[in-house]
């Protein structure tokens, strides 16, 4: 009761990044709150799958195996999770901003009306003074996010409702093993007192996945290119210099949308959030939901015709120039310094 | 064959892709008289996978459907233009400081209240707020299943729907049972463009709310011609409890907004030259960064 909860992510057996990373958060704030940290993991032939969340700290692993709920559909893990949500209680419950999470997260609170924030960046436990109603709250979730296309931080909060809600992308968050020896319960959720017929009215008839060939979350460096690179061609120019230095490529959403890189480069709020040891910010102006995602990145070199773009305020090194002179130039000096 | 009953959901957005630098004001809060309001992009993909189920099915009817202020009739007029056939507009002051919740509970009443349904099609979210809500949302409170991510609705005939997916990591194809509510993605055909003789027919069709300083001439125009009449309904017009309504049906508050302040740190600032490229390469090696 009262409890934090994650909803962990499977994908042929393994458990998703993106749920160890919200684990890690989870732990933290069960801390903070002096509660205890549960999951549920739904999907089918799960056994052992325990051994894979309880490191991170977890104390509860509510486990619903049933070869009818993998793949993912979104009615049977909704019945699930609304039904035992009703019974556990938890005062948060967080789950993936992905195109699972992000489809039954939204289900799960219309129909336990609760509040649920997307794509938050930081969640912190605080207090509230509701000064209109007079009345104080204790210990809230305090899901920040950056909203209206990135140009402020908001603070949500769900005084009344619960559990409160929040979903957080893959990356934005760090996983952290509390300890390899870490016990907690298992406990088997019975799936047919959970679940009604009519939950599997879709079917799944084809299904192609892919592992994420590009990872720029792991890079330890990223040329990122903005909608100032101007062109697919000039995008080139970063991928030979990423080439040569050993580094991925990245996009601003604004590239993405121009559509100089492929969506699985994007960094920022929509996109993956990295913070690799040198970062080269090329025609990025550098909007908060571009920057949110790079931001604790050792060391930033901005190049921008720009002198003053935004994203300068985040640099190390600032070059104030056209990319399609500069990056021939670093590649060049590369070359010759290593030889 | 007796056509589909679609409704789409749209919704008018201020246009966040291109936040110039009046739109903030001095104090911090956003300027949204600087930001060109727009049909939010991915309802337009929406549409046009509705106007494509209408060209597959013959008497297939597609009914728009936003909520908004009175000015967001102009995305009624921009999806008459396309080729829908009628659009509601649901505007009141009861619905203010809607969440995603409240906003979902009042379309859930008025889609009730619109008759049988077969398909609901939204866009996957909106850019103003990126939450990917409503749409689940709203399928959820009708008891009807969803399909969110829809890149193609390839057929949906005799009660059955099938939708290709396109995920994050992948593509997934599934059928379902109407009625049904399927969300798109931006990755989903683009919208068709105006069409000349749908303007001409409906570039007068105005809500309720829009017609309060017209002339006589004006209104009798529309009174000879139903079609040019948005349907615009308030809070009268659905069956609704008032508490799951506006800011006290949403679970979610805004407790603080701030503004984005940069935080300046001191850079080095280098010429696009050789000799300071030559020289940041050679930092970057010794100290190990690179190389």
């Amino acid at each position: 009761m009262n409890n934090v909860f994650v909803y962990c992510e499977i994908e042929e057996g393994q458990v998703a990044d993106v749920s160890l990373e919200l684990l890690t958060k989870g732990r933290k704030l069960a801390d903070d709150l002096k509660c205890e940290l549960e999951t549920i993991v739904i999907g089918h032939e799960l056994k052992g799958v325990e051994k894979q969340v309880m490191p991170f700290g977890v104390d509860k692993v509510w486990v619903a195996d049933d070869k009818r709920l993998y793949p993912y559909t979104t009615l049977p893990h909704t019945s699930i999770l609304v039904k035992l949500f009703e019974e556990e209680k938890p005062q948060i419950a967080l789950m993936g901003a992905t195109s699972i999470g992000r489809d039954l997260g939204p289900r799960v609170s219309s129909a336990l009306h609760s509040g649920l924030t997307a794509d938050c960046t930081s969640l912190v436990i605080g207090d509230h003074e509701d000064k209109k109603n007079k009345k104080e709250y204790k210990d809230l979730l305090y899901q920040i996010r950056p909203a209206f296309g990135g140009n402020i931080v908001a603070t949500i909060i769900n005084p009344d409702c619960r559990p409160q809600m929040a979903t957080v992308r893959e990356g934005v968050m760090k996983k952290e093993i509390v300890s390899d020896a870490y016990k907690g319960k298992v406990k088997n959720i019975d799936v047919e007192k959970y679940v009604k017929p009519e939950d599997f009215v879709i079917k799944v008839i084809e299904r192609h996945m892919e592992k994420s060939k590009v990872n720029i979350k792991n890079a330890g460096i990223i040329v990122a290119g903005g909608y100032g690179v101007g062109s697919k061609a000039n995008f080139n120019l970063l991928t030979e210099l990423a080439e040569v230095i050993g580094g991925e490529v990245g996009a601003s959403r604004a590239a993405v949308d121009a559509g100089f890189a492929s969506h699985e480069r994007q960094i920022g709020q929509t996109g993956v959030t990295v913070r690799p040891k040198l970062y080269i910010a090329c025609g990025i102006s550098g909007q908060i939901q571009h920057t949110a995602g790079m931001e604790e990145s050792a060391m930033v070199i901005a190049i921008n015709t720009d002198k003053n773009a935004p994203i300068n305020a985040f640099a190390d090194y600032v070059i104030t120039g056209d990319i399609a002179e500069v990056l021939p130039k670093m590649i060049k000096q590369y070359k010759e310094n290593t030889k | 064959m007796k056509g589909l009953k679609i409704v789409v959901l749209a919704k008018q957005v201020p246009d966040t892709r291109n936040v110039g630098k009046d739109a903030m004001k001095a104090d911090g809060t956003v300027n949204r008289a600087a930001l060109p309001a727009i049909f939010n992009p991915e309802d337009l993909n929406a549409l046009e996978q509705a106007l494509r189920l209408k060209d597959k099915y013959e008497g297939t009817e597609v009914t728009l459907l936003t909520m908004g202020p009175g000015r967001a009739a102009e995305i009624i007029r921009e999806g008459l233009y396309r080729g829908a056939d009628n659009g509601i507009l649901l505007s009141d002051r009861a619905f203010a400081g809607s969440d995603t919740l409240a906003t979902s509970y009042a379309l859930s009443c008025t889609l009730k209240k619109m008759g049988k349904i077969d398909i609901i099609i939204a866009g996957r979210q909106a850019i103003d707020g990126d939450t990917a809500q409503v749409g689940p949302q709203v399928a959820e409170k009708l008891g009807f299943p969803q399909i969110t991510y829809a890149e193609d609705i390839v057929s949906a005939e005799k009660g059955n729907v099938v939708v290709k997916r396109r995920l994050e990591r992948g593509v997934e194809t599934v059928e379902g049972k109407m009625p049904m509510v399927v969300t798109v993605n931006a990755s989903a055909p683009e919208c068709r463009p105006r069409n000349a003789k749908f303007v001409m027919k409906y570039k007068h069709a105005r809500a309720v709310s829009e017609m309060q300083n017209a002339t006589e001439d004006y209104i009798a125009l529309h009174s000879n011609r139903p079609y040019l009449n948005i349907g615009e309904w308030s809070v009268n017009d659905i069956d609704t409890n008032s508490e799951e309504l506006g800011l006290t049906g949403s679970p979610t508050k805004v407790k603080s907004i701030e503004n984005v302040v940069f935080q300046a740190k001191e850079a080095k600032v280098l010429e696009p030259t050789d000799a300071d490229m030559g020289e940041l390469m050679k930092e970057l090696i010794a100290n190990h960064t690179i190389g």
